[in-house]
């Protein structure tokens, strides 16, 4: 029997162990999302369980080194795990700021002694990360941002404001861009910096949104104590990390274009609820859009697929990032627009109803930010044309 | 299997680039056209496709071919339409040569197969009767008398019919069900009429009174022609693609030169942002015509609503591509000159041909249960 085979059906055999019976079903709302942290807030010991288990064998992050707690699998054996899970359609254990976005960076830049500190916990869903990018003046052009680090001997004092920070009053610590030289030209006086939430000075004010939910808030610097060893990769050269940081940030949220592995289908859910009509579904253009949508999906997996394929094979996936976070993201979109043209009068119902309080058109509202966090669509058309068809500008 | 090319396919790829628009650069196409060439095609540009075994990619070992599968024809395909080269490659050398491996008897092979692999038979698919793409709809009809079939009917937009040796020729049995037969062009009752298409390259009308046709002339095993046509929908979903690869290509060089107001055109973002998103939708056109060509090469049984998506997808991504690929030159692109307007001519033809996007949109949606 092959490495993968085995790999497999010990994998199969442990998560059948292992993975929770009630950690098998699709989440019901954003809430059953563990998101960990100190103040993680579990909604049942299983979860909990879930979490504990996957993080013992590094397998919240399979393919970050060993060395640090993750999972050290190469892709193959990553890939077989993916599908396991995908197979009993297991919740993913953890999701974090801190797996998408810091860790990464941190694994290229920072020094060994910062990815002893931080990495371990993030594996194990102990601290929960916030990202501190955007300021109010500072959002497409985040490189104008004006948070300032001023350099106290031993220590920075960083004094500014954030805005859109994603749970923003639930994370620990911050990954956060400041400024720590006002004289060189916007992108070069830029450093990338760590400090824990808790420090005085850091204050957080809620921001409501379309959805009806607060997940984000303004957030405040008042003298806030950063010690200098928390400073990832150069002083002042801040700015790469953040690039590198967002070519992650991007395909990830590309990837919320592919549909998850074992959800109903949009035309299951569009028989289901408008029927066939001779073996048709009943709104001819509405059945249309909905073929389309579900061949861009396919099409969109591929692709990935293809891109993880050619930086196996050497080519590195930079600038492709905003593609997939460009039609990811509108993909997902055109989704949300057609379940709620499938939901029909059902979808209209934001308390009580059929409609589970609401989470079709809650979602939906949710759905518009995709093309605006993490660089907005145009911002990742900018990019593409620039930098991978080579357009002046 | 990795969605990469392999080295050997980036070898083949970069020397059919390399002969192409050395010997066939759309130049070639314009020059069929004004010396008025009846025929559609350069039979010494085929002769040395030939010599250089592009005819016998699709053919097995065994039969003379190189046995090297549907991602080596599709590249072969996606280069020509980089240049729109006319050549018997699609309906000869892939559709024919798989037709006839996977649906033909021993006798079948043996007559066709060697000859498709030297490029000296070359044969045509007649399917459609009407105005619209309709496998389901055949008047064409196979009256077994004696042992054998007479066939009456006629089939229109035969590509490559004015020059093919034999027609692969779908029609109604007396059961209803559509067979398949291989039907020489020299047979009596056989009548074809040339037409020129819009985009120069030829196409025919085919009629049959009354042609004796042997029973060992239909192909042995039933259901041809879905795959059949499957097959052809994904050579044309592979040409598309070369077809949106160099428009994009060359409107890109264009945004680059081209000024206006003191700048390149590509400054501006009403068009920067149109060229970001067709380079994405081309991008996902590649991978689904690597995956289509995959899974011919796998002998997937179900290759219907990956071939509908794969000429749904491209139909409208080239399409779109041709027409932004105008639009982008200015004046310029409307002139018969300037060889942009080419590509949209041969988009038309190919989407329309074996369904377009609408036609593969239904069937797909059909194929998945709604
Ligand atoms: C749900 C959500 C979560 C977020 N989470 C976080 C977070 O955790 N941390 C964080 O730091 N930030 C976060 N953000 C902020 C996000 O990164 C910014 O909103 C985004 O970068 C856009 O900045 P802006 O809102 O200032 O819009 P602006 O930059 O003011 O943009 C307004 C409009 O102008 C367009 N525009 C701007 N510049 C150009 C240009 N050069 N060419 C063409 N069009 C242009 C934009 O595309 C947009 O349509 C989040 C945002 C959302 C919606």
């Amino acid at each position: 029997m092959s490495d993968l085979e085995s790999f497999r059906l010990e994998t199969r055999d442990w998560l059948e162990e292992n993975c929770p019976k009630s950690m098998r079903t699709p989440y019901e709302s954003d809430d059953d999302i563990c998101w960990g942290g100190r103040n993680a807030k579990f909604t049942s010991d299983e979860q909990r369980l879930w979490l504990q288990r996957m993080a013992s064998r590094g397998w919240t992050v399979p393919t970050w080194p060993a060395e640090y707690g993750g999972g050290g699998l190469d892709r193959e054996h990553a890939k077989v795990l993916a599908d396991e899970l995908s197979r009993i359609h297991a919740r993913p254990a953890l999701m974090s700021f801190g797996i998408s976005m810091l860790g990464p960076a941190l694994l290229k830049f920072g020094t060994e002694a910062l990815r002893q500190q931080h990495i371990p916990p993030i594996v194990r869903g102990e601290i929960r990360w916030a990202q501190g990018y955007s300021e109010p003046n500072a959002g497409s052009d985040l490189a104008s941002l004006q948070t300032r680090a001023d350099d106290h001997g031993d220590h920075y004092k960083v004094n500014g404001s954030k805005i859109w920070t994603s749970y923003g009053d639930k994370g620990d610590w911050m990954f956060c861009l400041v400024r720590t030289d006002s004289e060189a030209r916007k992108h070069e006086g830029i450093s990338f910096v760590l400090f824990d939430m808790a420090t005085p000075g850091v204050s957080t004010k809620p921001i409501l949104l379309i959805s009806g939910a607060s997940p984000f808030t303004e957030t405040f610097f008042d003298d806030v104590r950063v010690e200098k060893d928390q400073v990832v990769g150069e002083v002042n050269k801040g700015w790469t990390v953040a690039k590198y940081l967002l070519t992650h940030e991007r395909e990830m949220i590309g990837e919320s274009g592919v549909s998850e592995a074992g959800s109903a289908s949009i035309s299951e859910i569009a028989v289901r609820k408008m029927g066939l009509n001779n073996g048709v579904l009943k709104n001819t253009m509405l059945r249309s859009d909905i073929a389309k949508l579900e061949i861009d999906e396919i099409a969109l997996d591929l692709t990935i697929q293809r891109a993880r394929d050619e930086v196996k094979a050497g080519a590195s996936l930079g600038a492709q990032s905003s593609m997939f976070k460009y039609f990811g993201t509108e993909l997902n979109m055109r989704r949300y627009e057609l379940l709620m043209a499938i939901g029909g009068l059902d979808a209209l119902d934001w308390d009580g109803g059929e409609n589970a309080d609401g989470l079709l058109p809650k979602s939906w509202l949710r759905t518009k930010g995709n093309s605006i966090e993490g660089g907005t669509s145009e911002i990742q058309l900018n990019i593409i044309a620039k930098r991978i068809l080579g357009l002046p500008g | 299997m990795a969605l990469v090319l392999n080295e050997e396919q980036v070898m083949l790829r970069d020397a059919a680039r390399d002969f192409l628009t050395a010997r066939a650069p759309v130049e070639h196409l314009r020059s069929l056209r004004d010396a008025g060439n009846s025929v559609g095609y350069s039979s010494e540009l085929w002769a040395e496709i030939v010599d250089m075994g592009w005819a016998a990619i699709v053919v097995a070992e065994e039969h003379g071919g190189l046995g090297y599968g549907f991602a080596g024809i599709g590249l072969l395909l996606e280069e020509s339409g980089r240049t729109l080269t006319p050549t018997p490659l699609l309906s000869s050398s892939m559709v024919a040569a798989a037709l006839i491996t996977r649906h033909g008897s021993d006798d079948q092979k043996a007559t066709y197969l060697p000859a498709l692999a030297s490029g000296e038979h070359l044969l045509a698919l007649a399917v459609d009767e009407g105005t619209q793409h309709d496998p389901t709809s055949c008047n064409t009809v196979a009256v077994e008398a004696a042992g054998n079939y007479s066939l009456n009917g006629s089939k229109v937009a035969v590509v490559d019919g004015g020059f093919a040796n034999t027609f692969i020729v779908a029609a109604r049995k007396s059961d209803e069900s559509t067979g398949l037969f291989l039907v020489s062009a020299n047979a009596t009752g056989v009548k074809v009429d040339t037409v020129s298409h819009l985009d120069t390259h030829k196409a025919a009308t085919v009629l049959f009174a009354d042609v004796e046709v042997s029973a060992a002339a239909e192909l042995a095993m039933p259901d041809g022609l879905e795959f059949m046509l499957d097959v052809a929908r994904i050579g044309q979903a592979a040409e598309l693609l070369g077809i949106a690869q160099e428009v994009l290509e060359r409107t890109m060089t264009y945004l680059k030169d081209r000024k206006q107001f003191g700048v390149a055109i590509g400054v501006f973002q009403g068009l920067a942002h149109r060229a970001a998103n067709l380079y994405t939708e081309i991008e996902l056109c590649k991978s689904v015509v690597l995956h289509a060509l995959r899974e011919l090469d796998a002998g997937t049984e179900d290759i219907a609503a990956i071939a509908s998506m794969a000429k749904a997808k491209l139909a409208e991504t080239a399409h779109l591509a041709a027409t932004e690929g105008i639009q982008m030159h200015g004046g310029m692109g409307m002139t018969d000159e300037c060889e942009i307007g080419f590509f949209l001519k041969r988009c038309q033809i190919v989407e329309a041909l074996y369904g377009d996007r609408y036609f593969h949109l239904d069937r797909y949606a059909k194929l998945s249960g709604y």
